[in-house]
């Protein structure tokens, strides 16, 4: 029931600017401490007028934390993983929610349980694996003895190794493989009308037709909803970047940051760190306004 | 055009058995009727037609080829749905050649045929629209198109007009004649409403409880219905039934209550039997005229061209239809007036025809 009555208009807008206020308040804070030159930052209390050198901070912070590659770094990876999402997970959940084969509850159950392992529970594996993609290969030959018969036989020594540290492939491949979007994709793909199915096999297409003449231009929105989820957990990523990015050349933003934030002892310059942060923030922003229309409607709704 | 034959076909899901062993044979261009009640097996013998179900046991065969482990693409069928089951997401002339565009035709002859098959159903002006957009006899045309586009050799539609408002539903019936009529391929239609049944079918086949009760013209039928089933399924209102057994000279009616004079004609005395008149075939006479039932009126139905008068027979209900300008009080009593050849008999044990019986119906008296 919606009621209206000049209390409540007043009582539930008082709510929303409350909570708007709480949410707004600490970036409105950055940005003011962002304009303020390396004096003011430092008063106590700052002050809350903004300063004037916005501009000034805004230009130090790209140069001393070499920003521009760092960004394109970051876009990429952020990219790349939201793609990848968008379409592994729509694979998986068509494998899932179309066909019967054996092992296909096993299957989905596997996929559940990753939902409880995230990457930061398994990453010294998870680092392991990247550090030389083909090690666990490598593992099964030695002890199954085939690499000491290979050896014996031709006297070649059988050594795999591959690896992905300090690569964009590094970076995005563990991230994609999660569960999250598979889920996503099963529950749309569940309120898909069986007829609608049908109607396709009586129209002769087979099943990779139906994938992508029906299906996925169907999931649009759940596409935007979660490449923009994606493309925004991904750019946030702070520990598996740092952790596998030695060389500066494939550093992200995000932990670039941390460049910026002055050490103990040395130099306050708040105001710069901000700026790098405001930077920083900007890309996801205009993902998440460029996308909301479709985010929401991915996120609440199924078109009719 | 094809013929299809039918042969023991059987559908189980894991354990339970939804179809018991069917046996038909459709002619080529004939327009079928499959109807039954929910559940009774209708849509799965139609879609293990279309090869959306699997054939549990028996086979179908579609012009001698016989089709069970053939893909629905490979059986020459086209289907529409009962909730037209468009693709919402493509335009009205996408939705009709998409499996034109599935089987590779080019796109100029592609839209050539659409253009034929939208002329045909008056859907010119809507090509570009979305299904959405459409209104619900509209959107029925578009699911017709589709079907209609691969000039298939079998048509088969499943309930289609059920969505729809009653005005629609009859024009839309009428349309789906003419289309037939024109483009002669054979068609299984299938519906649970008997009016729809019944003005569409060239031969129509009642089905419950997974079997099939009774193939005929619908004027057979509603004539000579094959069991008790039929008999009360087909026909509105409702057949009345009226439980008997059998006695040394007639037939005792309604626990002992009437009488009904006759031929025992060789059935045993005390054999249960199930009298059946359609409400139609009574006649509404002065109450006390000789041979008449009297019976108490309970309610009149004002159907406006007629009326169903439901009265009570000696606690058993029992409906008259009639189109006299008659408008009995609630309350009062009438006469009911019943000829021997209206009279159906059925084995209440078995629910199949007695036409023995029937034959040997002289003057009742009852």
């Amino acid at each position: 029931m919606v009621e209206r009555t000049p209390f409540l208009n007043f009582f539930t807008h008082l709510i929303l600017f409350v909570g708007f206020v709480f949410c707004v308040a600490p970036f409105v804070v950055v940005a003011i401490a962002a304009s303020h030159n390396l004096k003011d930052v430092n008063d106590v209390p700052m002050s809350l007028l903004p300063g004037s050198d916005f501009w000034v901070n805004i230009k130090t912070a790209w140069t001393t934390a070499d920003l521009g590659p760092k960004l394109l770094n970051s876009f990429i990876m952020a990219a790349g993983v939201a793609a990848g999402k968008v379409i592994i997970s729509a694979l998986t959940a068509f494998s899932i929610v179309y066909f019967r084969y054996p092992g296909r509850t096993l299957i989905f159950w596997l996929i559940f349980v990753t939902l409880m392992l995230p990457l930061e529970v398994r990453i010294v594996p998870t680092y392991a694996v990247v550090a030389d993609v083909l090690s666990p290969y490598q593992a099964i030959l030695d002890v199954t003895g085939i690499s000491w018969l290979i050896e014996k036989v031709s006297g070649v020594r059988v050594s795999l190794s591959l690896g992905l540290l300090n690569s964009y492939t590094g970076l995005i491949m563990p991230l994609i493989a999660t569960a999250t979007g598979t889920f996503l994709y099963r529950q749309f793909f569940l309120t898909v009308p069986d007829e609608l199915t049908e109607a396709a096999r009586m129209d002769g297409a087979g099943p990779l037709r139906f994938f992508i003449d029906i299906l996925l231009p169907l999931s649009r929105n759940n596409m935007a909803a979660l490449g923009t989820i994606m493309f925004l957990w991904a750019w946030n990523q702070y520990l598996w970047p740092l952790l596998i990015t030695t060389d500066q050349s494939h550093a992200t933003a995000v932990t670039e940051l941390k460049q910026l934030i002055p050490n103990v002892g040395g130099i306050p310059e708040w105001n710069i760190a901000m700026a790098g942060t405001l930077i920083v923030m900007l890309p996801p922003l205009i993902v998440v306004v460029a996308m909301q229309r479709w985010f929401v409607r991915g996120l609440i709704a199924t078109e009719k | 055009m094809a013929s299809i034959t039918i042969r023991g076909v059987k559908k189980n899901y894991a354990k339970t058995q939804v179809v018991h062993g069917v046996d038909l044979d459709f002619a080529s261009g004939e327009f079928v009727v499959i109807l039954g009640p929910s559940g009774c097996g209708k849509s799965t013998l139609l879609r293990m037609i279309a090869g959306l179900e699997d054939i549990s046991d028996g086979t179908i065969a579609i012009d001698d080829t016989v089709v069970n482990k053939l893909e629905p693409r490979e059986r020459g069928c086209a289907m529409v749905f009962q909730n037209y089951a468009l693709y919402p997401h493509m335009s009205v002339a996408q939705n009709i050649g998409y499996s034109l565009k599935v089987s590779g035709v080019p796109s100029a002859e592609r839209s050539q045929r659409i253009q034929a098959v939208a002329r045909t159903l008056e859907l010119e002006q809507l090509l570009d629209r979305k299904p959405m957009a459409l209104s619900g006899g509209q959107r029925q045309r578009v699911a017709m198109g589709r079907a209609m586009i691969r000039e298939p050799k079998v048509f088969l539609f499943d309930e289609p007009l059920s969505n729809l408002d009653a005005k629609l539903r009859v024009q839309m019936r009428s349309e789906i004649r003419k289309l037939h009529r024109r483009l002669n391929a054979t068609s299984v239609f299938v519906t649970h409403d008997q009016v729809e049944a019944m003005t569409l079918a060239d031969r129509l086949v009642v089905m419950n409880g997974g079997r099939v009760e009774q193939v005929g013209t619908p004027g057979e039928i509603y004539s000579r219905p094959a069991s008790r089933f039929v008999a009360t399924f087909v026909g509105a209102p409702a057949m009345n039934i009226l439980e008997g057994t059998v006695e040394l000279d007639g037939l005792s009616l309604l626990g002992g209550s009437r009488r009904l004079a006759m031929a025992r004609a060789g059935l045993p005395v005390g054999t249960k039997v199930a009298m059946g008149i359609r409400p139609e075939a009574v006649r509404l006479v002065a109450p006390g005229t000789p041979g008449a039932l009297s019976a108490a009126v309970d309610l009149v139905e004002e159907l406006g061209a007629g009326r169903v008068i439901y009265v009570d027979l000696d606690g058993a209900p029992f409906s008259v239809m009639t189109s006299e300008a008659i408008h009995p009080e609630p309350g009062s009593t009438v006469g009911l007036k019943i000829s021997p050849e209206d009279m159906h008999f059925f084995s209440s044990e078995t629910g199949s025809r007695l036409d023995v019986f029937k034959a040997s119906v002289s003057e009742p008296a009852l």
